[in-house]
C-alpha cells in the first residue's frame, strides 16, 4: 500500500496528458450528447396529450408519417445510383497517374455545399437553362421538360453533391486492396470481369457497406435543396421540413424533437440492417499478406 | 496485354459517364457566373449584354459588408476554437491508452456521421432556451460540435507518425513542458495543424444546416443568407443572387485552393484511414 494513486492511475495511462482531452470530451458531451437526450426527453412531453402523443400524431397523420417514405423514395434511389457509378468509376480512376486534377474537380460541389449548388441548378435545369436548351436542339425533347420545382430538382442535387463524396469514399477504399491480389489473379487467367467479382468485390464489401451507410445518411437528411429546388409541400416534404417547420414555423419544440427522434431511428435503422447484410460478405484483411 | 473491344467499349463507357458529370458540374457553374454579369438572358443560349453593376446591387441589397464580417468572425472563431479544444485532446489520444478509450473515440466519431439537421434541431432547442441561439455565440457554439471532432481525427494519426523519442529527447536536455510545446511539437505538428484548421475554414464557411438552426437575423453568415435570398426569389432580380452567389463562391474556393496546397483532396471527404470505420 505504498504506491501513490497518482502513479497508479499514471500506469493505466491516466495522467495530466491524458486530462487534455477533458475540454473536447466535455464540449462534445454538453453540445451533442446533452442536447440529444434532452430531445429526447421533450419528445415524451408533448404540448397536450400523453407521453406518446407526439409519436401518435407522427404515425397517424400522413401529411407527417408519409415524409418518412417520401425522403426514402428519394434518399435509396440516389445512394444506389451514385454507389452503383461510383464502383466502376474508382475501378478506373485508381489506375490513373494524375488523379489530383479529377478529385480536385470533384471537390468543388463538395466545397461549395448544397445552396449554392440548388442555385445553380435552378438556373441551369430551368426551362430557359442550358440543359433544356442542349436537349431541345439535339432533338431529344419537343418542349422543355421540367426539372425543378419537383422530385427530379433534389434527386439531380443529390447526385451532383452526393456522387463527388461517394465516389472519392469508395475511391479510398478500391486504393486500399493491394493490387497484387488481382494479379495473381489475372495470372491463373482470370478476366477482368471475374477478377472484379472474385477479388476485388469480396474485399470492397466492407467500404462499400460503410460508403453505402455514410452517403445514404447524407441524402436522408437532405434540406435545402428540398426547399428550393423541389415542391416541399408535395413530393419532396422531406422529413426535416417537417422537423423545421414543426420546431421553427409552430413554436412546437417537443414535436419537432420527436420527429427529429424519427430521423435518427431510421437512419440507425437503415446502417444497423445494411451492417447486417454486410456480414453475410466476406470480412478480413485487404492487404496480401505472407500467411 | 490484349484488351477485348467490350472491356475497351467499357472504359469509354465509364469517361464518358465521368465527363458527362464534369461538363454538367461546370455548366451549372457557368450558368450562375454568366447570370451575374448578364444585363438580360432570356430565351438565347448567352445573354444578350454584359454588366457588372449587380454586384453593387447585391452588396447593397444584401448588406454584404455586414454579412461577410459575420461570417469571417464566427468562422475565425470556429477555427480558434477547434484547434485549441481539438489539437490538445489529439494529442492525448495519440500519446496514452487507457480506460475507455474507445467509448471516447466513439463520443468523437458521432458528431461527425451524424447528419448536422438530425441532431442540430435538439441542440438550437437547448441554444434557443439558453439564450444564446439567434447571436454570433450560437453559431460559433454549434460549427464546433462537428469540427473539434474532425481536427482530432485529422490530428491523431499525424501526432502518432511523429516519434515520442524526440520529446523524450527535449525533456533529457531539461526542456520543461512549456518549452517542450513550444519549441519541439509546435514547429513539428505545424503542417498537421495548418491542414485540419483549414479544411475546418472551408467546412465552415459552408456549412449551411448548423448555422441556418442556430442564427438570428444579425448573426447569418454568407450561405445562410444565400439560402434565405434564393428561397425568396423573386423579390431580387436573379442576377443580384447570382451575384451574390459568385461572391459565396469566390470566398469558398479561394480557401480551397488555399487548402488544396496543403492537403490531399479525399482529405475533404474521408478522414484518417485508421479511424475504424
Amino acid at each position: 500500500m505504498s504506491v501513490p494513486l497518482r502513479l497508479r492511475l499514471a500506469q493505466r495511462g491516466l495522467d495530466s496528458t491524458t486530462l487534455l482531452i477533458a475540454p473536447a470530451a466535455l464540449f462534445v458531451v454538453a453540445l451533442f450528447v446533452y442536447p440529444f437526450l434532452y430531445g429526447l426527453v421533450l419528445s415524451f412531453q408533448p404540448k397536450t396529450g400523453g407521453m406518446f402523443a407526439n409519436y401518435a400524431r407522427f404515425f397517424s397523420d400522413p401529411f407527417l408519417y408519409d415524409t418518412v417514405s417520401r425522403t426514402l423514395w428519394i434518399a435509396v434511389p440516389v445512394t444506389l445510383l451514385n454507389l452503383l457509378v461510383a464502383v466502376p468509376v474508382a475501378m478506373r480512376v485508381r489506375r490513373m497517374r494524375r488523379q489530383r486534377l479529377l478529385t480536385t474537380i470533384l471537390v468543388i460541389p463538395i466545397t461549395l455545399g448544397t445552396v449554392l449548388v440548388a442555385e445553380g441548378l435552378l438556373n441551369y435545369l430551368g426551362p430557359q437553362g442550358w440543359l433544356n436548351r442542349a436537349l431541345i436542339w439535339a432533338g431529344l425533347a419537343d418542349a422543355p421538360v421540367r426539372l425543378v420545382h419537383n422530385y427530379w430538382g433534389v434527386f439531380l442535387s443529390l447526385v451532383i453533391t452526393g456522387f463527388p463524396f461517394t465516389f472519392l469514399l469508395t475511391l479510398s477504399y478500391v486504393t486500399g486492396i493491394d493490387p497484387a491480389l488481382e494479379q495473381a489473379g489475372a495470372m491463373l487467367g482470370a478476366r477482368a470481369r471475374a477478377r472484379f467479382a472474385h477479388i476485388v468485390l469480396p474485399l470492397l464489401m466492407p467500404g462499400l457497406a460503410i460508403t453505402f451507410c455514410l452517403s445514404f445518411v447524407q441524402a436522408f437528411s437532405v434540406f435545402p435543396s428540398a426547399v428550393l429546388l423541389g415542391a416541399p409541400a408535395g413530393p419532396t416534404r422531406v422529413i426535416s421540413i417537417a422537423a423545421y417547420t414543426a420546431a421553427f414555423e409552430e413554436y412546437d419544440y417537443a414535436m419537432a424533437s420527436a420527429i427529429a427522434m424519427v430521423m435518427a431511428a431510421a437512419q440507425v435503422g437503415t446502417v444497423i440492417l445494411v451492417l447486417l447484410l454486410r456480414r453475410l460478405f466476406y470480412s478480413g484483411p485487404v492487404s496480401g499478406g505472407k500467411g | 496485354m490484349q484488351r477485348s473491344l467490350s472491356e475497351r467499349l467499357w472504359t469509354t463507357a465509364v469517361w464518358a459517364v465521368v465527363i458527362f458529370f464534369v461538363v454538367n458540374l461546370f455548366a451549372m457553374i457557368g450558368t450562375v457566373v454568366l447570370q451575374s454579369f448578364a444585363t438580360r438572358w432570356l430565351g438565347t443560349w448567352l445573354p444578350v449584354a454584359y454588366t457588372a453593376r449587380w454586384y453593387g446591387s447585391a452588396w447593397d441589397e444584401f448588406q454584404l459588408e455586414d454579412v461577410l464580417l459575420v461570417t469571417f468572425q464566427a468562422v475565425g472563431a470556429v477555427v480558434l476554437a477547434s484547434g485549441l479544444l481539438g489539437v490538445p485532446a489529439a494529442y492525448a489520444l495519440a500519446r496514452r491508452e487507457f480506460p475507455g478509450k474507445r467509448f471516447i473515440m466513439l463520443l468523437f466519431l458521432l458528431p461527425m456521421l451524424v447528419p448536422p439537421i438530425t441532431y442540430g434541431i435538439p441542440m438550437a432547442t437547448v441554444l434557443y432556451r439558453a439564450g444564446i441561439a439567434g447571436t454570433i455565440w450560437g453559431v460559433i457554439l454549434s460549427n464546433l460540435v462537428p469540427t473539434v471532432p474532425f481536427v482530432i481525427f485529422v490530428m491523431v494519426p499525424f501526432i502518432e507518425q511523429i516519434d515520442p523519442r524526440i520529446e523524450a529527447a527535449a525533456r533529457v536536455f531539461g526542456a520543461g513542458t512549456g518549452r517542450l510545446f513550444l519549441h519541439v511539437l509546435l514547429p513539428l505538428l505545424a503542417p498537421g495543424i495548418l491542414a485540419a484548421l483549414l479544411l475546418v475554414l472551408v467546412r465552415t464557411i459552408a456549412m449551411f444546416e448548423l448555422t441556418f438552426l442556430t442564427a438570428g437575423p444579425d448573426s447569418q453568415t454568407l450561405v445562410v443568407a444565400l439560402y434565405y435570398a434564393v428561397f425568396a426569389a423573386g423579390v431580387r432580380s436573379t442576377q443580384s443572387i447570382n451575384a451574390m452567389a459568385v461572391i459565396y463562391m469566390a470566398t469558398t474556393l479561394l480557401w480551397l485552393l488555399v487548402a488544396l496546397r496543403f492537403v490531399n483532396p479525399t482529405q475533404i471527404v474521408t478522414r484518417a484511414r485508421r479511424e475504424g470505420a
